[in-house]
């Protein structure tokens, strides 16, 4: 039962990305040349309500289906790699149009090639693994 | 129902991504769809290779399973929710696809179907765009510690400054690809 609800949630998610249009490659370029709201307003709406979202999370320690108290931990500070990972994972953003949720929702769109973009992001995160103690944090 | 089949507007989008975390928030789980990488490298054995894939993937299966379902997902809404209108971009958008050399969009795609297809591998920009620009997207993300949903989604949500240390960084990379990289490669 645990198991079809991610597929369930899953199934949910995958359809927001394609109504949406945030797997449209034309939508990243449109953002990247500050040509359109779309895709800042749908950032911008899920940022808002999401702070709202979290700040009840904590307030009233809700709790998850499980009855455990929901713990959210706080990201590593490591801001070396948030900006230098961030800034490579930029170029492949534009480059590609797709983030990663949305890189496994356009295969579901018939988008073949996109495993390519998958398999290539799995030997990027490959060699990210190797190279991780020589890289600033 | 015709408001489900046509076009989201971006509002209602934003507010079903938050449906989407609450949920999984809910059901105990974090929104991050790029740890799905290091799990299905840890998964294929390298942690032979580097402590980083030597931790209990299993314990992100449910994760596989949300993939799955956003595969699913998209096909539900390619062919039994496809709108009958061609997206609706800028004209100033619009009026660049040409400089770029592109097609004006075509009723049924939502990506330009010049670009997304197998023969494109055969050629430069292909390669570039699609096997360079994945590696990007893995190297980056995991080095970042997290892409837009766990990162610009979940961590500016949750007001943590390496999250917007991390979209700064997006950004940067972006623009600097969009409008400076990009030209060179079309």
């Amino acid at each position: 039962m645990k198991n079809i609800s991610f597929i369930l949630i899953g199934i949910l998610f995958g359809i927001t990305m394609t109504k949406s249009e945030a797997i449209s490659w034309y939508r990243i370029q449109e953002m990247f040349r500050f040509q359109s709201i779309h895709m800042y307003g749908i950032i911008g709406v899920a940022v808002i309500l999401g702070a709202l979202l979290f700040y009840i999370i904590k307030k009233y320690q809700i709790k998850t289906f499980g009855g455990a108290i929901i713990q959210i931990k706080d990201k590593p500070k490591n801001y070396k790699a948030a900006l230098l990972g961030g800034s490579i994972f930029g170029l492949g953003w534009s480059m590609t149009g797709a983030c990663p949720g949305p890189l496994y929702v356009l295969v579901g769109n018939g988008y073949w090639v996109i495993l390519i973009v998958i398999l290539s992001a799995l030997m990027g995160t490959l060699c990210y693994g190797l190279l991780r103690n020589k890289l600033p944090h | 129902m015709e408001f489900f089949i046509q076009s989201w507007h971006w509002a209602f989008s934003g507010v079903m991504i938050v449906f989407v975390m609450m949920l999984l928030l809910l059901a105990g789980k974090r929104f991050g769809v790029s740890s799905s990488f290091q799990a299905a490298c840890a998964m294929g054995g390298a942690g032979k290779l580097a402590s980083y894939f030597k931790y209990d993937w299993k314990s992100q299966s449910w994760l596989f399973l949300f993939v799955a379902g956003s595969i699913i997902g998209g096909f539900i809404a390619n062919n039994f929710m496809q709108s009958s209108e061609v997206i609706d971009l800028s004209d100033a958008f619009l009026k660049d696809l040409s400089v770029l050399g592109l097609d004006q969009p075509v009723v049924g795609h939502i990506n330009p179907k010049e670009l997304f297809n197998f023969d494109m591998l055969l050629t430069t920009k292909g390669i570039i765009l699609f096997v360079l620009g994945g590696f990007l997207i893995g190297f980056g993300t995991r080095y970042a510690g997290g892409c837009t949903s766990g990162h610009a989604i979940s961590g500016l949500s949750n007001l943590q400054l390496p999250s917007l240390v991390a979209v700064i960084g997006f950004f940067i990379g972006g623009l600097l690809m969009t409008h400076f990289i990009m030209p060179l490669i079309f």
